[in-house]
C-alpha cells in the first residue's frame, strides 16, 4: 500500500461492503456499477458525510487525524447534482479566487468567460456541472471523487472536461476516482477500473 | 375605583356569542361547531381551575409551591413547543431542547426581573412571580417554536446545499450559517411586530387587564413596557439557545448532517 495517495480499507456502510481500493498520486481510476448499488454513498462515506466502518488513509495518515473540514478540503467529491445557495454564480467563489486564472479555466471548460456574473437560475445543467467542478477545485484537493461529471454535457464539452481534469491531476499529482456509466469514457480517462457490487469492489482486467 | 365584579350571567352572555357562532357554523356546514364548543368549555375549565390554584397559592405564599407550579408550567410549555414542530427531533432530546430553551427565555429572565428590577419581598411572591412567568412563557413560546420548526424544516429541505458546503470544507457552523440566521429572524419577527404595534394598533393584554382592574394607566403602561422588554430579550435568548442546541444535535462531531434523528409529523 505504500506510495498510494488514498487508501480505502474495508469500508462498510448501510449494510454494504467491505470496499477496499487505493489510488496513487496522479492516477485516475474508474468506478462502475449498476444504478443504485451505492457509488454515490461510497463517495459520501469517503468524504465522511455518512458514518462508515473501516479505515481511510491519506498518504498513510488516518482520516481521524484530520478535522472534517480539512479532510473534505483535501478529499472532495463533485456530486452529480450541484447545489447553489446565492443568486449569482460568482458569489459561490470567494473574491480572492476570482482571478484571471479562474476565468481561463472557465474558457478551457467551454464556459462563457462572463459566466460568474450570471444568475444561477440562468445556468444550464451542464454549465452548473462544470462550475461545480471549478468550485470544488478551489481548495486544491489532492483526491477528487467525480460522480458522473459529464452527465449533462455533449460530446464536445465532455472532451474538454476530460482534458481539464487530466491537466489538474497531472499538475497537482492528484488522485481521481471517476464514476461513469459510459465504458468508453472510463477507457479514455482511467488506468484501472473497478466494478462495485453489494459485497465488494472487483478490479477489472 | 373598584373593579366591576363579573357575575355568572355576564359570562353566560359572552358564552352565548359562541353558541350563536356554532349555530352559524352548523347552518353553513363549516364543521367548526364541535371545536368551538369543545375548546370554549376546555378553556373555561382550565382557567377556573387555575383561578382556584392561584387563590390557594397566593394565600399560602410557600416557596415550594411556587417552584412546583412554575415547573409544571415550564414542562407544559416545553411540550407545547415540541407539539408545534413539523419535523421533531426524536426521543427525549427534542423535549430537552424545548424545555431548556423555554427555561432560558422565561425562567432566567423572570428571576432576574424579580430580583433586580421589581425587588419584591420575598422575591418569589406568587402574585408577581407566577403571572410574570406565565406572560413570558406564553409569549416567548411562539418565537421559539417558530424558530425550531424552521430550523429542522430548512435543514431537511436544504440538505443538499448544506452537504455541498460541508464538502467544500466548511465547518457545520459555516455550512448552516444562512439557515441559522434565517431561523433567528423568523423567531424574532412576532415580538418585533408586537413591539411595533403596541399602543398604536393593539393595546397589550396585560395593560388592558390592569387598566380594567383599576390601575392608573401610566402605571399599567410602565409594567407593560417592562414586560415587553423582558419578552423580547427572553425570546432572543431562547431562540439563540434553541437554534444552538438543535445544531449541536443535528450535526455530529465529524460535522455530518444527521437528519435521521428527525421524525416527520403526519399533518
Amino acid at each position: 500500500m505504500s506510495g498510494m495517495l488514498l487508501s480505502v480499507q474495508e469500508i462498510t456502510f448501510l449494510g454494504k461492503g467491505p470496499y477496499t481500493f487505493s489510488v496513487g498520486k496522479g492516477e485516475c481510476i474508474g468506478l462502475i456499477g449498476k444504478s443504485g448499488i451505492g457509488k454515490t454513498q461510497l463517495f459520501r462515506a469517503i468524504t465522511d458525510l455518512i458514518p462508515a466502518g473501516g479505515e481511510i488513509l491519506l498518504e498513510g495518515v488516518p482520516r481521524s487525524a484530520f478535522t472534517p473540514p480539512s479532510w473534505r478540503s483535501k478529499v472532495t467529491m463533485v456530486p452529480a447534482d450541484s447545489f447553489w445557495w446565492y443568486d449569482m454564480a460568482g458569489d459561490h467563489f470567494p473574491l480572492t479566487d476570482q482571478t484571471p486564472l479562474l476565468q481561463e479555466s472557465c474558457v478551457s471548460l467551454g464556459l462563457d468567460p462572463e459566466v460568474l456574473h450570471w444568475q444561477v437560475s440562468r445556468l444550464s445543467t451542464g454549465e452548473r456541472q462544470r462550475l461545480a467542478l471549478l468550485r470544488a477545485l478551489l481548495n486544491r484537493p489532492t483526491v477528487l471523487l467525480l460522480d458522473e461529471p459529464s452527465s449533462g454535457l455533449d460530446a464536445y464539452h465532455t472532451g474538454l472536461m476530460e482534458i481539464f481534469v487530466e491537466h489538474y491531476r497531472l499538475q497537482n499529482e492528484a488522485a481521481v476516482v471517476w464514476v461513469s456509466h459510459d465504458p468508453e469514457q472510463l477507457r479514455r480517462v482511467a488506468s484501472r477500473e473497478f466494478l462495485m457490487e453489494q459485497n465488494g469492489l472487483y478490479e477489472r482486467p | 375605583m373598584d373593579v366591576v365584579s363579573l357575575s355568572s350571567v355576564d359570562l353566560a352572555l359572552a358564552a352565548s356569542l359562541l353558541v350563536l357562532l356554532s349555530l352559524l357554523s352548523m347552518m353553513f356546514s363549516l364543521g367548526l361547531e364541535r371545536k368551538i364548543l369543545f375548546f370554549g368549555c376546555r378553556m373555561t375549565a382550565q382557567l377556573l381551575f387555575v383561578g382556584l390554584v392561584l387563590r390557594f397559592l397566593f394565600a399560602s405564599g410557600s416557596f415550594l409551591l411556587v417552584v412546583l407550579m412554575s415547573t409544571v408550567m415550564l414542562l407544559a410549555a416545553g411540550r407545547e413547543v415540541q407539539a408545534r414542530q413539523k419535523r421533531k427531533i426524536i426521543g427525549l432530546s427534542g423535549y430537552f431542547i424545548s424545555i431548556c430553551a423555554m427555561f432560558v427565555s422565561s425562567f432566567s429572565v423572570t428571576i432576574l426581573a424579580l430580583l433586580l428590577i421589581i425587588q419584591v419581598e420575598p422575591w418569589y411572591t406568587p402574585q408577581y412571580a407566577i403571572p410574570m412567568l406565565g406572560m413570558l412563557l406564553g409569549n416567548t413560546m411562539t418565537g421559539i417554536s417558530l424558530a425550531m420548526d424552521r430550523m429542522t424544516d430548512q435543514l431537511y429541505g436544504r440538505r443538499g446545499e448544506v452537504e455541498q458546503r460541508l464538502l467544500l470544507g466548511q465547518s457545520w457552523q459555516e455550512a448552516s450559517r444562512d439557515i441559522r440566521s434565517d431561523c433567528m429572524r423568523t423567531g424574532m419577527i412576532p415580538i418585533i411586530n408586537s413591539m411595533a404595534a403596541a399602543g398604536l394598533v393593539s393595546l397589550p393584554g396585560m395593560m388592558t387587564g390592569q387598566i380594567l382592574g383599576g390601575t392608573p394607566p401610566v402605571e399599567a403602561v410602565k409594567y407593560q413596557i417592562l414586560i415587553m422588554f423582558l419578552i423580547a430579550a427572553g425570546t432572543g435568548f431562547g431562540v439563540i439557545s434553541a437554534i444552538w442546541m438543535s445544531g449541536m444535535l443535528l450535526f455530529d462531531d465529524r460535522h455530518r448532517l444527521r437528519l435521521e434523528i428527525l421524525k416527520a409529523d403526519r399533518i
